[in-house]
């Protein structure tokens, strides 16, 4: 089983890397984009075949390691 | 006087932090991240500058969950001394050590210069016969060294005097010009410039070795 996590910045929290992106797409032509924030994703594989003990899990392991939620949101998929 | 400083992979300040201790008459152990028990009697540990395990997931974090990680939450949950530096900084945040989160330079470039810093309180074993206001050189050299933390924080920080120092002039986007804070217990600090690169006149300044002497002073009275 795979799980999937998306890691982004909260909202209200400054993204500089974001904010770059931005300024290149403009640089390129891109005008209409009003905004960019760049995240990560994480895959994960599982020996678990338990989806829902599995997303249990990999909550604990954003929790602990995975996002610093004192800036950072995630959410889990498992695929 | 007993201090520890740890090295991770990929720490690159370890070193000069060991001789900014020995300098002021504080005798130094060298602990290796796999550790999990730290020397006996000691004072104060060191959380040194560098990129602990190539800055993967996000500076700090590993190395914040490393076998020896246990082991420094516990002493400074026991009342020890905690000085981390730069990449040690972000070690500390990552642990919970200390609030708030170092994120990418404003800029987004790197930073590598001696700054002014403003010295916010005199009310800490680092800070200690420092007055106030006084303006101290000391060099930085990161890329991630934007303090945030939200407006709470920020809030409970200033109310209870735990900003050690400020940026002169801001570099890196800090809120508040933040360049160092201090645990509630005030004896676990946290800053990004690099004390332990002023600590002799050949390094362009010596501004760096009253922090180190102002620790040693404040553990003899002990």
């Amino acid at each position: 089983m795979k799980a999937r996590v998306h890691v982004m910045l909260k909202d209200g929290v400054l993204d500089p890397q974001g904010e770059a992106v931005r300024h290149a797409l403009g640089h390129l032509g891109f005008s209409g984009v009003e905004g960019v924030r760049q995240g990560k994703v994480i895959e994960l594989d599982l020996a678990a075949t338990d989806a829902a003990a599995a997303e249990n899990e990999v909550q604990v392991m954003c929790e602990k390691l995975l996002a610093n939620t004192v800036i950072e949101k995630y959410t889990v998929e498992i695929v | 006087m007993k201090a520890a400083v740890i090295t991770f992979p990929g720490s690159n300040c370890d070193r000069d932090l060991v001789v900014g201790f020995e300098r002021a008459g504080i005798e130094v152990t060298r602990v290796w991240h796999k550790e999990t028990t730290l020397p006996e009697g000691l004072d104060v540990i060191g959380v040194p500058g560098g990129f602990s395990y190539g800055d993967y997931l996000r500076c700090g974090a590993i190395a914040s969950r490393s076998p020896v990680g246990q082991a420094i939450a516990d002493f400074a949950g026991r009342g020890g001394y905690v000085l981390g530096i730069c990449n040690g900084f972000q070690v500390l945040t990552e642990m919970g050590l200390l609030p708030g989160a170092l994120m990418r330079n404003g800029s987004l470039k790197y930073i590598c210069k001696p700054v002014a810093l403003r010295v916010e309180t005199a009310e800490s074993a680092y800070t200690d016969g420092m007055t106030p206001g006084e303006t101290v050189t000391i060099p930085i050299a990161h890329h991630d060294g934007n303090y945030q933390i939200d407006p709470e924080g920020l809030a409970q920080l200033k109310a209870e005097d735990r900003v050690a120092f400020r940026y002169v002039e801001n570099p890196n986007g800090s809120v508040d010009d933040i360049a160092g804070v201090l645990s509630e217990n005030r004896r676990v600090l946290g800053m990004m410039p690099h004390p332990e690169r002023a600590i002799d006149a050949a390094q362009g300044g010596a501004d760096g070795a009253a922090l180190f002497r102002a620790l040693s002073g404040i553990m003899a009275r002990a």
